[in-house]
């Protein structure tokens, strides 16, 4: 155990048995925490006006991705959290990444077929198949 | 078993029962021990809901891949200043949440209940604001399936009478006097130049599908118009609403759960239920809570802010 969190530990009820030990969120963090998720949500905004081709989606992403990962670890209390808790999210989160990444594998097989705008068509194939 | 063991476990449940915590339920030996194992389920649930989201956000990825005219297109039908304050409103809401879960903690009842309040105020305008979007969609009949106005004055998908069951269906739909205008099919505009090699340097004109009123084709900033899609694309356009109404419906369903759940909280708070050695609760309505939050924060870019 790290000494801040024993240092935290050291205000409420040390020896009690009826205790529950849990991590309380300062006020400055959960204040800047949610300064920092306004403006990523302006970001996001601003981005998504910016010409970007493909960077678009992904800017977003990234994006979601660390406002996601500042509700996770701090309002959620995961950063303070039983580690396991912290393996169980994980491991939704690469089952739901496979469950996506693998049907994107078969959907990248299929190009425009050029013979009938909007309609696709397999890579392998030449026309139609 | 011996007797005597059976009698040593008897006496120490005994002597526990004595003094405990009345919120200690029995099968735990310690309130740690029991806010540990209810934190731990909670997560495990949240999966189960990570996992559910994940099936529909693969349905937008396929989708969107074999697709992305329809999704540029038919995204500008959504409304981006409702819904980038949504994400505010629902950002502010868990802020409030997580205070709510630290005044628990310390065993401050009246701020903890200003900050359900609160949380319960902010789930009530996001829905609010949800509404005034859906009734929008609704009117304008941009809606699921056959109810969406790309799908019935698309003369390739709108339905056909070939049964006396459909004509019937059809009828009872014609019988609001609203909805006869709308599904009024204009007829094709002539380009001069069809067929010829300047048809492709015209630019298109700007048609938008018959029946969505003025007002909401003013308000279509078209960056991208109705007739640059392909025609096997405009047959598609209603594809996006389904999907935006389901994820985005599924997650007002969370919304209106946790607003039920924290109400529940909000009235144990009030009795002075919690305090600094039981607050799980609080804890876990608050984890439900940012959970939908977090499915808003990535609903909101994929669906309002497609470039």
């Amino acid at each position: 155990m790290t000494t801040a969190a024993q240092a935290s530990h050291d205000t409420d009820h040390d020896h009690d048995p009826g205790a529950v030990h849990a991590h309380i969120m300062p006020p400055r963090i959960l204040l800047g925490v949610y300064g920092a998720l306004v403006v990523l949500t302006v970001l996001t905004v601003a981005v998504a006006y910016l010409e970007l081709g493909k960077l678009n989606i992904w800017a977003a992403m990234i994006i979601a991705v660390i406002k996601a990962s500042l509700v996770v670890l701090y309002f959620m209390h995961l950063k303070y959290d039983n580690l396991f808790n912290g393996v169980v999210l994980i491991t939704a989160l690469i089952f739901v990444a496979l469950f996506i990444a693998v049907t994107m594998m078969d959907t990248a097989e299929y190009k425009p077929n050029e013979n009938q705008p909007g309609t696709r068509v397999m890579m392998t194939s030449q026309n139609g198949g | 078993m011996s007797s005597t063991e059976q009698t040593l476990a008897a006496d120490s449940h005994a002597g526990h029962n004595g003094h405990h915590d009345p919120h200690l339920a029995h099968h735990f030996d310690t309130p740690e021990q029991q806010y540990t194992s209810g934190k731990l389920g909670m997560w495990m649930f949240l999966g189960t809901e990570v996992l559910m989201f994940g099936g529909l956000f693969c349905a937008y990825a396929v989708y969107r891949h074999n697709h992305p005219e329809v999704f540029e297109y038919a995204h500008q039908y959504l409304d981006r200043k409702l819904g980038a304050i949504n994400t505010l409103v629902l950002i502010t809401s868990s802020l409030t949440m997580a205070w709510g879960v630290r005044a628990a903690q310390m065993g401050k009842r009246g701020l903890l209940v200003a900050l359900l309040l609160l949380t319960i105020l902010g789930g009530a305008g996001f829905m609010f604001i949800k509404t005034i979007e859906y009734s929008t969609k609704w009117r304008e009949h941009i809606f699921i399936g056959s109810g969406n106005v790309f799908y019935e004055s698309n003369p390739e998908t709108k339905p056909q009478s070939v049964n006396g069951l459909e004509e019937e269906a059809l009828h009872i739909n014609e019988a609001k006097p609203e909805t006869v205008a709308t599904v009024k099919v204009e007829p094709d505009v002539v380009d001069p130049n069809a067929g010829t090699p300047d048809a492709a340097l015209i630019k298109p004109p700007n048609i938008t599908p018959a029946g969505l009123s003025e007002k909401v084709k003013a308000g279509v900033t078209e960056r991208m118009s109705y007739n640059s899609l392909v025609k096997q694309d405009q047959t598609r356009v209603y594809t996006f609403f389904a999907i935006y109404f389901f994820m985005t419906g599924l997650h007002g369903v969370h919304v209106l759960v946790g607003m039920g759940l924290i109400t529940w909280i909000l009235v144990r708070a009030a009795r002075n239920e919690f305090g600094p050695t039981y607050f799980t609760p609080v804890d876990l309505v608050g984890l439900y809570w940012h959970l939908v939050d977090l499915i808003w924060i990535f609903l909101f870019p994929l669906l309002y802010l497609i470039h």
